[in-house]
């Protein structure tokens, strides 16, 4: 029997051939099986199916779908051939419904008017034969990132897929609903579809899928039946390497005095940019020395924590306090005066100025202290010096201290904001997703170096999707869910502990509470 | 005063109408102004070389496509700023239809006239006291105006052209993913904000003053601009953002015929301030399209 789909060959460069993103890349995938490809990020795996998608043109190759060579220009060619995919990043307009959403490019029965009343009881019969809840008149902005997801899948299916292709879908999941999801992907494989699932948690390829295929800088590491292989041999071909992460930590003692707590934070209530409550209420605080994890699905309040923190966002109600000082309605200057480190989500937006060089992001918040400026005026040899100090100890790799950070790769830009950050010993460093993005070294690197600043004892509050890493740094994790910290427990917690807690149970005792 | 009212709002009006379609695409076309004057000549020409006034209006509406046509391809096709490119259009539509206005005609001492429209009555409901002399005794482009309102309502909303303007504007990316041609349909939500344009400019040359002058727009453009970006992007409300202007301007002709002691350059002013002001009060949280202004390339995200 034919392949559903068979990919031979495929290369795909960016940036005029200076990045090589798929190198002679074979991919197979067997009818009415589920397909898992693994690889780290930016090993191609994405790359590898919006090729097969339409969305980017192979620079050679071939792909025949169900035993016929095909060519396939533009997304909707691989609509025509039963292929739909679900992207990481949602593709739903936001300011419209979800049948909206659904009928978006398709042809009308009343052409040239729409038809949302056929749409919607076509939705809803879909929703029944698949199990997804959705409610079709809900506009996209109002659902919760688990029913986004729902409408993005139930609109690829209204186009009747034979084929569909998944990128992270757990990634934006609680445990609970990722198993849901799996309950899904299960009858839609009874009923006929392949199905293919990006990852890059091996746990979930042993849990569903029937084949995989390992991605590593562009090329194949190995494409295998799930009952062949091991999770060990899966991740050696994976990182290249057998060895994960190995990184030291050391215990931590509370120190029985009240007089190193760093930061704290008393009945704290902020809103989000809708003008929503982001914030309910939110009482903790971080000692020096100590890890904070902040765990949680994303877009439970953890941003608008960190805005807070930093002084970047106005608050409603409540106290901060940092060593002591109230920082209630003070300037982000007066948060960085007092030793507050940054390391922002997005490094693009707030993290550093992408058309300005090296040495001068390493001194954005620092230009106008009398070591690089007098009267107004830069000092460059100063600026100069600092910088190839930086790129030295923090191992940069640039084409030197005038390069436009633009140039650099994300892992390298992540290092001039820790050696921005880093460098001037921090009181207290507010981490939001610092490892985001980055490939496995650079992950690496950055967790080391928050461990090590606070062995050096600054307060680290650490935001972070992943649920390992918090589990790996964290001295006590907090979990948020709809703007409330569910609880605060010892970081030697389970996972499913605070798997549960994300879905919003709260099952601490009150002294943790308290802590 | 109020049939001047509802008179002067069809200039903001028509093009306001044009402009929702162009900026729901997630266009910004600065160059209105310049199209409107565009559209005002050639609805001039039209009239003074045929005599037939459907002719007018039918060449400016051309034209006016035309003129945005330059927009689309900038802003689309090339991807320049739409702001520098809508701001060329401008004072290319500026500079090129009074060039073209005394190339044709010479310089004259007086502008020349051409026939006027006529007033279209309409039977039975013109005939209601009061009311019948406001609402029902206008010209063609008047009526045509106010019929936009509700249609532009209509295919925004209810078509599948609508749907995809709006997802354009929204979410290029997610509209692409789904079939829908990006560059064509923004193309033509530009090329119809061009048409209506036209015919805004041209009710000020055939529908209400009779001539061609070089300043005749005056403004209107980008009050056009501001009263649909005042207006969240909705019909309903660009007709009673447009409706204010005509009252604001009917109100200092009324004042400058009764000889207030105010100098004529300050009443002149009012309609435009007044429109600004109230606007800017109601449209404090206008939320844009997403992708408002920014060019759309598929494999950059």
């Amino acid at each position: 029997m034919a392949y559903a789909v068979e990919m031979s060959n495929i290369c795909k460069s960016f940036n005029k051939g200076k990045v090589q993103a798929l190198d002679g890349v074979n991919f197979t995938l067997g009818r009415a099986k589920i397909h898992g490809i693994l690889g780290e990020n930016g090993a191609g795996k994405t790359t590898l199916m919006n090729v097969l998608f339409g969305l980017y043109r192979a620079d050679s190759g071939t792909i025949c779908v169900n035993g016929k060579p095909v060519e396939i220009h533009r997304p909707k060619d691989a609509r025509a051939l039963g292929i739909g995919m679900v992207h990481q990043h949602f593709m739903l307009v936001r300011t419209m419904t979800v049948a909206e959403n659904v009928v978006l490019g398709l042809p009308s029965s009343k052409a040239p008017f729409l038809d949302i009343k056929s749409a919607t009881s076509k939705l809803l019969e879909l929703s029944n034969v698949f199990g997804l809840k959705i409610d079709p008149g809900a506009k996209v902005w109002q659902l919760s990132v688990g029913e986004q997801q729902r409408a993005e899948i139930v609109s690829v299916l209204y186009r009747g897929v034979d084929i569909l292709i998944l990128d992270e879908p757990t990634a934006v999941l609680t445990p609970a609903e990722t198993r849901d999801f799996f309950k899904m992907l299960g009858k839609m494989k009874a009923e006929g579809k392949s199905v293919v699932l990006i990852t890059h948690k091996l746990e979930e390829i042993f849990d569903i899928a029937d084949e995989a295929t390992v991605l590593r800088n562009g090329k194949l590491a190995c494409s295998t039946e799930v009952s062949n292989t091991s999770k060990q041999e899966l991740t050696r071909m994976m990182v290249g390497k057998d060895v994960l992460f190995n990184l030291k930590k050391s215990s931590y003692e509370k120190n029985a005095l009240d007089s190193n707590e760093r930061l704290k934070v008393k009945n704290l209530s902020a809103l989000n940019n809708k003008g929503l409550s982001a914030l309910d209420n939110l009482n903790f605080s971080i000692e020096a020395g100590e890890i904070l994890g902040v765990a949680g699905v994303d877009g439970n309040g953890q941003s608008e924590l960190c805005e807070v923190l930093t002084g970047l966002r106005r608050i409603e109600s409540g106290d901060i306090s940092v060593n002591g000082t109230s920082c209630t309605g003070r300037e982000p200057k007066a948060f960085i005066d007092l030793g507050v480190a940054h390391i922002p989500e997005d490094r693009h937006m707030t993290g550093m100025a992408m058309n300005m060089d090296v040495s001068r992001n390493l001194i954005i918040k620092d230009f106008d202290r009398k070591e690089y400026s007098f009267l107004g005026i830069l000092k460059s040899g100063a600026i100069e010096r600092n910088a190839d100090r930086a790129i030295a100890e923090y191992e940069i790799k640039t084409s030197g201290a005038e390069a436009r950070v633009r140039e650099l790769s994300g892992g390298n830009q992540q290092k001039i904001i820790l050696a921005r950050e880093l460098g001037k010993n921090p009181k207290v460093i507010i981490a939001n997703q610092p490892t985001r993005g980055l490939d496995i070294g650079a992950t690496e690197y950055v967790r080391q170096k928050l461990l090590e600043a606070r062995d050096n004892g600054a307060a680290i509050l650490l935001v972070s999707a992943d649920l390992e890493e918090i589990m790996q740094l964290s001295d006590r994790i907090a979990v948020m869910y709809r703007g409330r910290m569910t609880g605060i427990v010892p970081g030697a917690s389970t996972m499913e502990e605070i798997g549960l807690m994300m879905a919003g149970y709260d099952n601490t005792k009150p002294e943790a509470c308290n802590a | 005063m109020f049939a001047g009212t509802i008179r002067m709002s069809v200039p903001i009006l028509l093009p306001a109408l044009g402009d929702i379609y162009t900026q729901r695409s997630g266009i910004l076309n600065l160059g209105v102004e310049g199209v409107m004057l565009m559209g005002a000549l050639a609805g001039f020409l039209g009239v003074a070389f045929t005599d037939n006034l459907f002719i007018g209006m039918v060449f400016s509406a051309f034209i006016g496509m035309i003129s945005a046509g330059v927009m689309a391809f900038l802003s689309v096709t090339v991807k320049a700023n739409q702001v520098i490119a809508g701001t060329a259009i401008t004072i290319l539509g500026a500079g090129l239809s009074s060039f073209l206005f005394r190339a044709i005609f010479g310089v004259q001492k007086l502008p020349p006239l051409v026939r006027e429209f006529p007033v279209c009555k309409i039977p039975v409901l013109s005939d209601i006291p009061y009311i019948g002399t406001i609402f029902f005794e206008h010209n063609l482009f008047v009526y045509l105006a106010y019929i936009l309102v509700p249609l532009t309502w209509l295919i925004l909303e209810r078509t599948t052209f609508g749907l995809n303007a709006r997802a354009v504007g929204e979410h290029p990316h997610a509209a692409d993913a789904k079939g829908i041609n990006v560059s064509l349909t923004r193309y033509l939500c530009v090329l119809i904000g061009g048409a209506y344009a036209g015919l805004g400019g041209a009710f000020l040359s055939i529908g209400f003053m009779n001539t061609f002058l070089a300043q005749m727009v005056g403004g209107r453009g980008f009050i056009a601009i501001a009263v649909v970006v005042f207006s969240r992007w909705e019909p309903f409300r660009a007709l009673a953002a447009a409706l204010l202007f005509g009252v604001a301007n009917a109100l200092q002709v009324r004042l400058q015929a009764m000889g207030v002691p105010f100098p004529p350059q300050a009443l002149q002013a009012l309609p435009y301030i007044m429109t600004i002001v109230v606007l800017l009060s109601v449209s404090r949280r206008a939320s844009f399209p997403s992708a408002y202004t920014i060019p759309f390339s598929r494999e950059e995200r």
